[in-house]
């Protein structure tokens, strides 16, 4: 009877604290966007995390893109070769890229490079008591840490987004022209002609919307880290870093899908 | 010497700058504070001491705003802290300073830019005017020269006057300090307690301040408040509480380890294996 009552207890718990931690999620997010119209000046920070997130980025972004757009080259080779239709290679790799590619993969290369550390940073000001220090010098932490990063990686991604788009397209170019002997003419020409203003809206929507999926999830991870448990030790950190790259990489591939489907 | 209050614990100030009135607080099921009742008298040192896990901690965050209080127990300048609005807690947290334990300084920013957050935030100071203000209290602290310094710079002692100096940067009436002796070697602890008290006496603030450390709490108190166990055992000046006949109080102040019990089934089964299951 003590075992059963001892389960029903752990669910209720378990139960209990999901609630508590979306609701609680649900309050960062208010206090986090309502904090970009309070004080203090957030233009210097906005500046540095733009720099931290966005130009520390490019390399990684680059590369991955470079060789994304590379892959996406000989395979769509492969499948358009089987009927004939090698001249529709850049629409295949730009439409590709554009819709889905370009937004998804920035955001999960962002996320590994950039919400890991903005995380971790976060979580060890809470460890710290640095975010204490804040609340008792009469400064909202929401507004002071947390802010500045969401309006950061809403400028930061959709330019990363766009970067990951342009050297795809190349690399898939360089591969199917001077690699597979595709006319470079068709490949232009195909990709000018379909790709339209709506491929490039849902491209633009899914990285504003990862923006705030990826920053929200890592800023909230860190802000709360051990507070749960009550202990504040560098396994919180760690944990919480984990949970919020894991966390966020699952919550950008499922709203990929629902905004998919909500955009077609 | 010791008054009594209504449900027999000692009750000492009769009024003060900040009143706290049979506390009860805890963490989930565990309960850590039990029926804490003193004041903190204004322009005073008040020392908060006892023994690790005696609820110094969680007495501090009650009183700086970082744990929620419930109504009628923490009173500031006779008004409720519970019912206060964002705009009390504005003011109330403009009016403290709080040095923590590590200093809790911000380890991306320089010293002299720890110092000029609140600053920036809080007043529309020119940034020379600002450096000013920074350099005067690092200058107060004996951090002249580490301005530019990052906090991973600073040696312990360092990064805690470097805290001291932020937590005073606003002049604020009444400052809390965590800890200042714990990790720090004798010279260095007595170098910062007579700071505690120069800064006091000089800028007329208000102090409270939590430690275990008997040589510095004595050194710097007004006023002494001994917790035990979540419990208020002792409170009043400084020879009151040491002339307390309190057995609790005496081995706390006279350092005498509690005595060990021992379950010697338990210890000799574990001795010789009997009853224990052994790994394989």
């Amino acid at each position: 009877m003590s075992g059963v009552l001892t389960f029903l207890d752990r669910v209720g718990r378990w139960g209990l604290n999901h609630v508590r931690g979306t609701g609680r999620s649900g309050i960062f997010l208010y206090d986090a966007l309502r904090g970009v119209f309070r004080p203090p000046r957030k233009f210097h920070a906005v500046i540095r995390h733009v720099y931290f997130i966005g130009t520390k980025s490019f390399f990684v972004i680059g590369f991955t893109a470079a060789f994304t757009g590379m892959v996406l080259g000989l395979q769509g080779y492969y499948s358009l070769s089987k009927f004939g239709s090698e001249g529709a290679l850049g629409a295949a790799v730009a439409l590709s890229l554009i819709r889905e590619l370009g937004p998804v993969l920035s955001a999960l290369m962002v996320t590994g490079r950039a919400g890991s550390a903005i995380c971790a940073e976060i979580g060890i000001m809470r460890i710290e008591e640095q975010i204490d220090a804040l609340e008792c010098m009469a400064i909202d932490p929401h507004a002071y840490l947390v802010s500045p990063r969401f309006v950061a990686s809403l400028i930061a991604l959709p330019l990363l987004t766009a970067f990951f788009d342009g050297v795809g397209i190349i690399g898939g170019y360089l591969v199917g022209v001077s690699l597979l002997g595709v006319n470079p003419g068709a490949y232009l020409d195909g990709m000018e002609k379909s790709v339209e203003w709506v491929d490039v809206s849902m491209g633009i929507v899914k990285s504003f919307l990862f923006a705030v999926l990826f920053i929200w999830i890592c800023t909230y991870k860190g802000f709360y880290a051990g507070v749960d448990e009550g202990r504040f030790g560098p396994e919180d950190v760690s944990r919480a870093t984990t949970d919020a790259v894991v966390l966020s990489s699952v919550a950008i591939l499922v709203s990929d899908y629902v905004a998919t489907s909500l955009l077609l | 010497m010791f008054l009594m209050n209504d449900r027999g614990g000692p009750k000492v100030f009769t009024d003060g700058i900040i009143e706290v009135k049979n506390l009860s607080s805890g963490y989930g099921r565990l309960q850590i504070l039990h029926d804490v009742t003193f004041a903190i008298p204004s322009g005073k040192v008040t020392v908060i001491m006892g023994v690790s896990g005696c609820g110094k901690s969680t007495l501090l965050r009650h009183l700086i705003g970082l744990k929620n209080t419930p109504p009628g127990h923490v009173f500031v300048d006779g008004s409720d802290m519970a019912l206060f609005g964002p705009q009390e807690w504005m003011t109330y947290r403009k009016r403290i300073g709080v040095l923590f334990q590590g200093g809790a300084l911000f380890s991306s920013l320089s010293v002299r830019d720890n110092l000029a957050v609140p600053l920036r935030v809080h007043t529309r100071l020119a940034e020379t005017t600002i450096r000013i203000i920074a350099d005067i209290k690092l200058h107060q602290v004996g951090l002249t020269e580490f301005g530019d310094f990052m906090p991973s710079q600073l040696s312990g002692g360092m990064r805690k006057r470097a805290g001291l100096a932020r937590a005073m940067v606003m002049d604020p009436e009444i400052l809390f300090v965590d800890e200042p002796s714990s990790g720090l070697d004798p010279i260095t602890a007595a170098g910062l307690d007579e700071l505690l008290v120069d800064l006091k006496d000089a800028m007329g603030m208000t102090l409270v301040v939590v430690t275990h450390e008997l040589e510095s709490a004595f050194r710097i108190a007004d006023q002494v408040v001994v917790l035990d166990a979540g419990r208020v055992l002792a409170a009043g000046s400084p020879e009151a509480v040491r002339s307390s006949p309190d057995p609790r109080v005496r081995q706390f102040l006279e350092r005498r380890a509690d005595e060990r019990t021992v379950d010697q089934e338990r210890y000799e089964k574990r001795l010789t294996g009997v009853g224990v299951k052994r790994r394989a």
